[in-house]
């Protein structure tokens, strides 16, 4: 329990930009089974002013100009979409058309609205530059994008600032497993990490435990090993039992384009949900 | 883990700050705005219609600049008036595209007319080439309608819609767009000035002295366009030396065919435009168009019923190359139209309106699109008006680069990405590539008179004539269902 009070604490710091209101909903949506997050509620949502106050002071000393010049630097190469993360940018709609359309037919949203997702959680596992994050905040969500690496959370940071539509992303330097006392969603999105992640079985258990009753999981990589597939799919399978829909990407040289396909051999994107058993 | 975690504290609080004071500056920053759109002419006012009336882009902020005063005032339009010479032949997919965005029920309140044949021969007399709608089993083959109906239609119908459309009444002076850039990051602030020096926006700037910013500006600025020129778009292309004289006709009857008589300077083309009227679109050499620009009326009435007539050369007869036993081995079936014979247009008996004269030329955009820039209609393509296309190609990319917003829309994109646009620029550059380089072989066929060429040329009409799967070919091109010119017909 302490170290849960602790892990909350920060999170409240962390969306202590989006003030009382954004937290509000944050808590009240989650249904239940988690006594953390009501507790939480009231205390913090009345402490907000001085968390900023407090923290305004250091970040002058904490972050050096040339540090984040430096990282501006990385962050428009993850943004050029000619550049080096050419091939994320050139799939990019093609997954996105894919979680549009199974999000809402699971949440039962308008496809024909322009921001389908309003009223939607998204944690965006392994959000790197926030390539994935940005358009979900575009599509209304309110998106968290977490990334083990402390130097994407940057990138992803300073780029979605520049965009009043991007700018209430949340981003977060931690893990799927460290997440879960904090992020209590309605959908779980992670893109290209399962081929990192040590073991893609337990990994898909966390991304379990952060979604709700009810909720939504998408996992995507562009999967170079064999194994990651095998054991993340045949985990979220059978042991998890949240794979609803699964299809894969196929690239059409001739036309530069990603495409979806029955074919799930090299990239693929899954969909599940999870129901009250 | 913890320092991480902490690092992420300091930068979202340091944002939050500004961010409380910035939004309210935001929301009442009136001039800012999703897109752009330089010039209010009918292929930027079909942009407009289009994105006010797809689902996914009715919410976008447009604003519309053009300094032309038909934009402020409404259905100015007289119905006694005679009809103007400026004219478009529309193709049946203009036709369902505006049925589409809701525009075609404002032309149907105006004088337009549709026919559903065509009849295309040379000077040489040595063939001709009749199309007609039933050919493929379609009502008509077009619409003629004067472009000042086209666009108080398409304004009704914006006018009819909650889309949120500023017009301005100015010219653009300058253009600039920053490079995307997130090295301002320290300074994060959303006042649009912000964006602006991120490359988030493009601004522009007005001769009245106003600016505005936009995600993407669309520069439907015609021919001449200054978008294009500020965005450093290359073009290529050549002016023919040659003028078009354009007026406005009457006959005693009503004419119900589009007519096109290739002469030795160039295509004269009579389309009916309703009631008595037909429009001329005259193609000659430039002292020739001065001559008839100021030549009396009667005198010109005559020249024109002479070039539609015997001028140049004798009528086409159908037998004169054995015509349909030559390709009877690859008819098919026999089109309606292929025993049709050659007729005579009606005569024009008075002058109905002034005449007009345009230098003709080709242009063509090397590129349609750059970072938060796109080029639509004559901005992109500007072609010679042989068969009517210009405008129809433009409202093909009016319709084009609406559904590709709509998809960017769709999947969360920022509209104004080059890798969005270029989309767009993959559809529409080869179809009007393909258009433009199929008019320019007709426009060369014909600018030389040479006995071989001329009998080749006859042999083609022939061709078009007698070969049903061919003619339906070029009927389905020619009216905007089919983008590349020639799917081989024997193959479809």
């Amino acid at each position: 329990m302490n170290l849960g009070w602790r892990m909350v604490r920060k999170l409240r710091i962390v969306n202590a930009r989006n003030g009382a209101f954004f937290n509000a909903r944050f808590f009240s949506d989650s249904t239940t089974q988690l006594p953390l997050a009501s507790v939480t509620v009231d205390p913090f949502s009345n402490t907000t002013k001085t968390n900023n106050n407090i923290n305004i002071n250091s970040t002058s000393s904490s972050l050096k100009h040339l540090e984040l010049a430096k990282f501006a630097a990385i962050a428009d190469t993850w943004w050029d979409s000619e550049g080096p993360f050419k091939p994320l940018h050139v799939m990019n709609p093609t997954r996105l058309a894919f979680i549009r359309s199974t999000l809402c037919r699971h949440f039962g949203k308008d496809p024909n609205c322009a921001k389908p997702f309003e009223g939607l959680k998204i944690v965006d596992v392994g959000c790197g530059g926030g390539i994935l994050s940005e358009p979900l905040a575009r599509m209304g969500a309110t998106v968290t994008g977490v990334d083990a690496v402390d130097k994407n959370i940057k990138i992803a940071r300073l780029h979605a600032g520049s965009d009043p539509e991007t700018s209430t992303i949340e981003y977060c330097c931690t893990t799927a497993g460290m997440c879960q006392f904090w992020f209590i969603s309605c959908v779980r999105l992670s893109f290209l990490v399962i081929e990192h992640v040590a073991d893609p079985a337990e990994f898909c258990k966390s991304l379990a435990a952060l979604t709700i009753e009810g909720g939504a999981n998408v996992i995507s990589t562009i999967n170079r090993s064999m194994r990651a597939y095998a054991t993340a799919i045949v985990a979220a399978e059978y042991i998890l039992r949240w794979v609803k829909e699964m299809t894969g990407f196929v690239y059409n040289p001739l036309t530069g384009r990603w495409s979806l396909s029955d074919d799930v051999g090299v990239n693929f994107i899954a969909f599940g949900t999870k129901n009250t058993q | 883990m913890k320092s991480g975690v902490n690092r992420c504290q300091v930068i979202s609080c340091k944002k939050n700050e500004q961010e409380d004071e910035v939004m309210q500056n935001l929301t009442d920053d009136g001039h800012q705005y999703d897109v752009a759109i330089v010039g209010g002419g009918v292929v930027g006012m079909a942009l407009a219609c289009s994105l006010a009336h797809l689902p996914l882009t009715k919410h976008l902020k447009v604003a519309i600049i053009d300094s032309n005063p038909a934009l402020g005032k409404r259905n100015c339009i007289n119905k006694e008036d005679r009809p103007d010479p400026r004219v478009s032949t529309v193709t049946p997919a203009t036709i369902s595209f505006f049925k589409d965005i809701g525009a075609w029920q404002y032309i149907q309140q105006h004088r337009h007319a549709y026919f559903d044949k065509m009849q295309v021969w040379d000077y040489t007399g040595l063939g001709y080439t009749r199309y007609n709608a039933r050919d493929v089993n379609k009502e008509i083959l077009g619409c003629v309608v004067e472009n000042k109906v086209l666009h108080s239609s398409l304004l009704s119908c914006i006018e009819n819609t909650d889309f949120r459309k500023t017009i301005y009444p100015s010219k653009l002076t300058s253009m600039a767009l920053l490079p995307s850039s997130s090295s301002m990051g320290v300074d994060s602030t959303l006042l649009t000035t912000a964006l602006f020096t991120k490359g988030r926006l493009a601004k522009v700037e007005l001769s009245d002295g106003k600016s505005l910013y936009a995600k993407l500006v669309v520069g439907a600025d015609g021919g001449k366009s200054l978008v294009r020129e500020l965005a450093g778009f290359k073009t290529t292309g050549w002016n023919y030396s040659q003028n078009a004289v354009i007026c406005t006709v009457e006959h005693t009857e009503e004419n119900r065919c589009a007519w096109q008589r290739f002469l030795p300077a160039g295509p004269i083309a009579l389309l009916p435009i309703g009631d008595k009227f037909s429009n001329i679109v005259w193609t000659m050499n430039p002292k020739e168009s001065s001559d008839y620009k100021t030549m009396n009326e009667d005198e010109f009435v005559k020249t024109v019923n002479h070039a539609l007539d015997y001028g140049y050369g004798s009528h086409p007869k159908s037998s004169s190359l054995g015509g349909r036993d030559m390709f009877s081995w690859l008819r098919g079936d026999v089109t309606i139209s292929a025993d049709e014979c050659f007729e005579v247009p009606p005569k024009v008996i008075k002058l109905a309106s002034d005449r007009m004269v345009f230098p003709l030329s080709l242009k063509h955009a090397n590129n349609y699109v750059s970072k938060r820039v796109v080029l639509i209609g004559d901005a992109a393509h500007t072609v010679h008006p042989l068969a009517g296309q210009g405008v129809n190609l433009g409202f093909e990319d009016s319709h084009a680069l609406s559904r590709v917003i709509a998809e960017g829309v769709a999947v969360g994109s920022d509209i104004g990405e080059v890798s969005l646009l270029r989309k767009y620029e993959a559809e529409r550059k080869p179809a009007n590539i393909a258009m433009m380089a199929l008019l320019e072989v007709f426009q060369r066929a014909y600018s030389v008179d040479f006995g071989p060429l001329n009998i080749l040329r006859a042999a083609a009409f022939n061709g078009a004539h007698y070969i049903s799967p061919l003619k339906k070919s070029i009927i389905s091109y020619a009216s905007g269902e089919q983008k590349i010119p020639l799917r081989l017909p024997f193959f479809s």
